[in-house]
């Protein structure tokens, strides 16, 4: 990756101005590359952020989680392939989320076929990564695909991701009454006409769009984090639905934000060359904020009559 | 007093899940602006006549009329009061939040804020007492605060028709008292017609006009007086059954096994003979 050295000057009268470059590695803003990762990353953090509120609330993190998974599997059989990684996240996603409906008819099911979707196609993933070892010679492309690789996409992605991120915004606002009342009252849903079943899908096509969105910027296993850490700290800070949404989101943002600044800045650091993962940056941000959050009491909303 | 048309017609309704017959050939009007009792051990179908009327459920056999139309889905003329709802503690949803729900909770889209919506969610938390804790988390309230939530949802659109699926089960005796003298008050005021669903029948003595009595499969609808008696009931069960009137309440004991119902059981089925006629 190319980067632009800086000046950053030994004289004491520009002590802050290194402090600030320690801070801000030079030439930040004005990479192509930093430029993509953060419109991307942004769009991300936005869509997970909103979908993952959702998510905490229907109990479906662990469906979430294995949806992050089982990208590995597509991704790394897009590469054998020679396809772009991120059909391969989308490919699986929308094939265990296909198989895990299918597969459970109640709620109690829900987590058992999670797991053995889930298993089926690590499975998958354990053979097509060990292929691509043996078969390619680029390297890296492993841990690009388990943790992460926002720095690489190609830019002609940025803009389809991004609408995809809004689109998955734009079916959870369009869902966003008949799903929190078929979560909290199914029986109530549907004597109000509310058609359950559909709107379940909808929610979960796109779940699917941001979990496999987040695999690219987080990788498959740690797209969880995004999904669940802005939204279960934002949950834990309000009573209000409108608030949490928006909290999560704020969250998100600053988090892939410092996570992808931190990552820039460490390439100055040891072992010299390459950078640390974005992912690491991330997910080091979200604890910070979640452990935050925990520590400040939920309040109550007054003395009761 | 000029007839009505009554809020609920069964005409020779069959129901019948696989090879099960579940209900079998109701046949009964509910007379509008009465405050129902629906009565019997559980298993025998109250909660799928219930399904009925909303709806949910259709016949294999026979028609259901709610307000002179079919039953059909969607109905804002029916208010629905399920017997609870899932909460964690933490869930992000404010009692006023569940409850506005129950006025266009079906609808696609999200709640924008405005005055007459608050007004109308303020007015019917007021009325169930719950204007107190209408800023609380819904999953930090006890069994009786949430049934007041439900049936405030339940009646933001003014409905004709309150149905209440056993909301005295997850309830203490002094909170069940304290929601049957709520939808007393509410059905007095408002000539609303009431089905309310329960397994004993002593805490609605006060209050309900008629019991629909299912057991087996089969129903009967008429006053406390006409139904609840041990011939009668015998007649309905297939099997002997003693109905005793001790201080007030009312006890029914299976004959053989001497069991009082008001229990969960599901009796074994017995051979029903010929229904009386409904009065």
């Amino acid at each position: 990756m190319a980067r632009r050295t800086g000046d950053n000057g030994a004289a004491p009268a520009h002590t802050t101005m290194s402090w600030l470059n320690y801070l801000v590695a030079p030439g930040f803003l004005q990479t192509g590359q930093v430029q993509s990762a953060l419109i991307l990353g942004s769009a991300v953090a936005v869509c997970s952020a909103v979908v993952g509120v959702f998510v905490i609330i229907r109990g479906q993190a662990f469906l979430g989680h294995a949806l992050g998974d089982v990208g590995s599997t597509g991704a790394s059989g897009a590469v054998l392939v020679g396809v772009q990684a991120i059909w391969g996240f989308l490919g699986a996603g929308l094939m265990a989320g296909a198989s895990v409906d299918a597969l459970s008819r109640r709620a109690r099911e829900r987590d058992v076929a999670t797991g053995v979707v889930l298993s089926a196609m690590l499975g998958l993933s354990a053979l097509f990564i060990y292929l691509i070892g043996q078969v390619s010679t680029s390297t890296g492309v492993t841990q690009e695909i388990l943790f992460g690789s926002v720095f690489t996409v190609s830019p002609a992605l940025v803009l389809p991701m991004v609408g995809l991120a809004v689109a998955a915004v734009v079916v959870v606002g369009f869902v966003y009454r008949p799903l929190l009342l078929s979560t909290v009252n199914p029986d109530g849903a549907r004597s109000r006409g509310v058609p359950v079943g559909l709107v379940s899908f909808l929610f979960l096509v796109a779940m699917i769009a941001a979990v496999e969105q987040s695999a690219l910027v987080m990788g498959a296993l740690l797209s969880t984090a995004l999904l669940i850490g802005p939204a279960a700290t934002a949950i834990h800070l309000t009573r209000r639905l409108g608030l949490a949404i928006v909290l999560s989101v704020v969250l998100a943002l600053v988090d892939t934000w410092l996570g992808i600044l931190l990552a820039y800045d460490s390439f100055n650091w040891p072992p010299a060359g390459r950078g640390w993962p974005v992912s690491f940056f991330v997910v080091a941000v979200m604890v910070v904020a979640y452990s935050i959050g925990q520590a400040i009491p939920r309040t109550s909303a007054g003395p009761r009559d | 007093m000029s007839p009505q048309l009554p809020a609920m017609q069964f005409d020779h309704v069959d129901v019948a899940f696989g090879r099960h017959m579940v209900l079998r050939q109701l046949q009964f009007d509910i007379p509008a602006g009465a405050f129902v009792g629906v009565i019997g051990p559980n298993g025998a179908g109250k909660t799928t006549m219930i399904r009925l009327v909303l709806g949910l459920q259709r016949p294999n056999a026979g028609r259901v009329t709610v307000l002179g139309q079919s039953a059909g889905r969607g109905g804002r003329e029916i208010g629905y009061v399920p017997q609870s709802f899932a909460a964690e503690p933490d869930l992000p949803l404010r009692a006023r939040d569940l409850v506005g729900l129950g006025l266009d909770g079906e609808k696609w889209g999200f709640p924008l804020p405005s005055k007459e919506r608050r007004r109308r969610i303020d007015a019917c938390l007021e009325r169930v007492g719950a204007l107190g804790y209408a800023d609380e988390a819904v999953g930090t309230l006890s069994g009786g605060e949430r049934q007041r939530l439900l049936i405030a949802q339940a009646l933001l659109t003014s409905p004709r028709i309150l149905l209440l699926d056993e909301p005295l089960a997850n309830l203490d005796i002094r909170s069940g008292h304290d929601i049957i003298h709520l939808i007393a008050e509410i059905a007095k005021e408002t000539q609303i017609t009431v089905l309310f669903v329960a397994h004993d029948m002593n805490p609605l003595l006060g209050v309900m006009d008629q019991v629909l009595y299912i057991a087996q499969g089969r129903a009967l609808l008429g006053s406390v007086e006409q139904v609840v008696r041990s011939d009668v009931l015998s007649e309905l069960y297939g099997q002997p059954v003693e109905v005793v009137r001790v201080q007030g309440r009312i006890l029914v004991f299976a004959g053989d096994e001497m069991v009082p119902l008001g229990h969960e059981e599901l009796l074994p089925h017995g051979r029903p003979r010929s229904l009386p006629v409904e009065p």
